[in-house]
């Protein structure tokens, strides 16, 4: 037991930070994609995920693989797609998905544009996929500051989240505050990303953001509660995808998100509002 | 005289140009409680979106006493019915003037919130998740959330739409406490005889103003015979809303407008 769970973390230092970081990465990102998915907004953390490759590309061509200017880039890219869109959507008729598809689609292409310009595919690969077993302490201190800061929004944001996605018209009739809230969520949206890159790459750092969030749904009927849960499917998923990666020698950013994903298959069929409750066991029902 | 609560001056709302309430005047009494009537298309709900400012004014203006706290029920609510919320967090959002983003929801406000439940009729609904009510209830919940905003200007938006003859009784009796309470209340409606019966004052509405006063002289049946010929549709030649045969057109700015 010991030799399988416990000494991969306690014998080495990298693995040890890989933990550390991908937790505190839950921690702070979890919630954020519960808000996503409630809003609909599931496809947007990909979508600015995406969007977040020129601003890290460039910044990689100009100093290497260095943890801040990649982040600032990255940080710089993914504001101006996600900010740019929210606009897009909010003082014109287009909706958000397809001004946001126009917009990461633009980004995407300058990434891939910028990248290819000076780089080979095997940059390309490290800035998509990301190397969480490679987390130096910079690395570290940026995913808990960011981590912080979420958390910290996420309190103080929270009534008016609840009220931007519960009814956003009423919100509008007695409060000038929805527009501020909808922008500070999408900058969160982007913070985390760019705290995941560095670990996960750009690609699946949402999958922590998502997957653990569309799992908790099928379980829970309470905003809070669903954050929490998805909080927990994260930390399990990190410490699973880690101790699988570690004993099988595969790449650790996809095991961890592979795991979320088993989470997730497993909460539809068997959560408590999930496809084997709802379709296949007959009820018994009370009369009011 | 008592004092206007809402006054509109010269008042053209519309979209792309083309009028959806055009040229209206007049003043709604404070502690007033006044029916909507008119078509589909006559710019009713228009004219609520331009009272809670959801939409600019072509041109015209209306005024709102300065401090008037506002409740709007829109018709087509954009609540989302699959978020995972109660009865309980949809009525407190009725909180949010009082409370605001920070402010602790209290053990008297939730008193307050289990009262204004009792109100509706919906005692102990608490902790019923919203995607479980059924039209009607939902209406009941939606009045609970005006209950507590404590308005002193109230829109209702075709509130009775779809609704059982009880429960538009019920929300009846709540409006009629909301006017013996002193607020001033907008409601629009279709049921003629509802109105007759319950609204002291109306507005008949055709694009323009047919009838506004008395409900038993604003719905007499000339009046509703001039509302009914009014022509729905938009035209692209319709003609410029003019300078000279307004009376009042030197008082806005010359935004120009089609006449349908």
């Amino acid at each position: 037991m010991y030799e399988f769970f416990i000494a991969p973390f306690a014998e080495f230092g990298f693995m040890q930070r890989a933990l550390f970081g991908s937790l505190l990465l839950s921690l702070s990102a979890c919630p954020v994609g519960v808000f996503l998915m409630l809003r609909r907004m599931s496809l947007t953390g990909d979508a600015v995920a995406h969007g977040i490759l020129p601003g890290a590309a460039v910044a990689y061509l100009m100093f290497g693989l260095e943890i801040v200017p990649m982040t600032i880039g990255g940080l710089i890219a993914g504001l101006v797609v996600a900010l740019g869109a929210g606009a897009v959507a909010r003082f014109t008729l287009q909706k958000e998905d397809a001004s946001l598809a126009a917009f990461y689609l633009i980004s995407l292409a300058l990434g891939v544009l910028v990248i290819s310009i000076r780089g080979s595919s095997v940059d390309l690969m490290q800035v998509l996929f990301g190397t969480v077993l490679a987390l130096d302490s910079s690395a570290l201190i940026l995913i808990a500051s960011i981590c912080v800061i979420t958390l910290v929004s996420l309190t103080i944001f929270w009534r008016g989240l609840v009220a931007e996605c519960l009814d956003p018209l009423f919100l509008r009739s007695v409060s000038r505050i929805g527009t501020p809230v909808h922008f500070a969520f999408l900058t969160l949206t982007v913070l985390n990303l760019v705290a995941g890159f560095q670990a996960l790459g750009t690609l699946l750092s949402v999958g922590l953001m998502m997957l653990p969030a569309a799992g908790a749904r099928f379980w829970v009927n309470r905003v809070s509660a669903m954050s929490a849960l998805a909080v927990l499917f994260g930390f399990a998923s990190c410490v699973t995808g880690l101790l699988v990666s570690y004993h099988a020698a595969l790449p650790s950013g996809p095991s961890i998100i592979l795991a979320a994903g088993v989470i997730y298959i497993a909460s539809v069929f068997c959560g408590t509002r999930g496809l084997i409750r709802t379709h296949f066991i007959t009820h018994r029902h009370r009369t009011a | 005289m008592a004092e206007n609560c809402l006054t509109f001056e010269n008042l053209t709302l519309g979209y792309n140009s083309h009028a959806a309430v055009h040229h209206l005047n007049g003043a709604v009494r404070r502690g007033s409680l006044t029916a909507v009537v008119g078509a589909n298309g006559s710019g009713k709900s228009t004219l609520m979106k331009g009272i809670v400012g959801a939409l600019k004014p072509i041109s015209g203006k209306i005024d709102i006493k300065p401090g008037t706290r506002i409740a709007y029920l829109p018709q087509q609510s954009e609540i989302d019915r699959s978020f995972p919320a109660r009865v309980f967090d949809l009525v407190s959002l009725g909180l949010w003037p009082k409370r605001g983003l920070l402010g602790r929801i209290t053990a008297g406000d939730r008193a307050e919130i289990s009262k204004a439940l009792m109100s509706v009729g919906l005692s102990g609904f608490e902790n019923r998740p919203i995607d479980t009510l059924s039209g009607g209830q939902m209406q009941r919940a939606l009045f609970a959330r005006v209950l507590l905003q404590d308005a002193d200007l109230i829109l209702l938006d075709e509130p009775f739409n779809a609704i059982d003859a009880k429960t538009v009784g019920d929300l009846l009796d709540l409006v009629q406490r909301w006017h013996g309470e002193g607020r001033t209340i907008i409601v629009v409606a279709h049921d003629l005889d509802l109105v007759r019966e319950n609204f002291p004052e109306c507005l008949l509405l055709a694009r323009s103003a047919v009838a506004w006063g008395p409900t038993r002289t604003a719905l007499h049946p000339e009046r509703l015979l001039a509302a009914r010929r009014f022509d729905e549709a938009w035209h692209e030649d319709a003609p410029w809303c003019g300078d000279s045969q307004e009376p009042h057109a030197h008082n806005h700015d010359h935004h120009p407008h089609h006449h349908a």
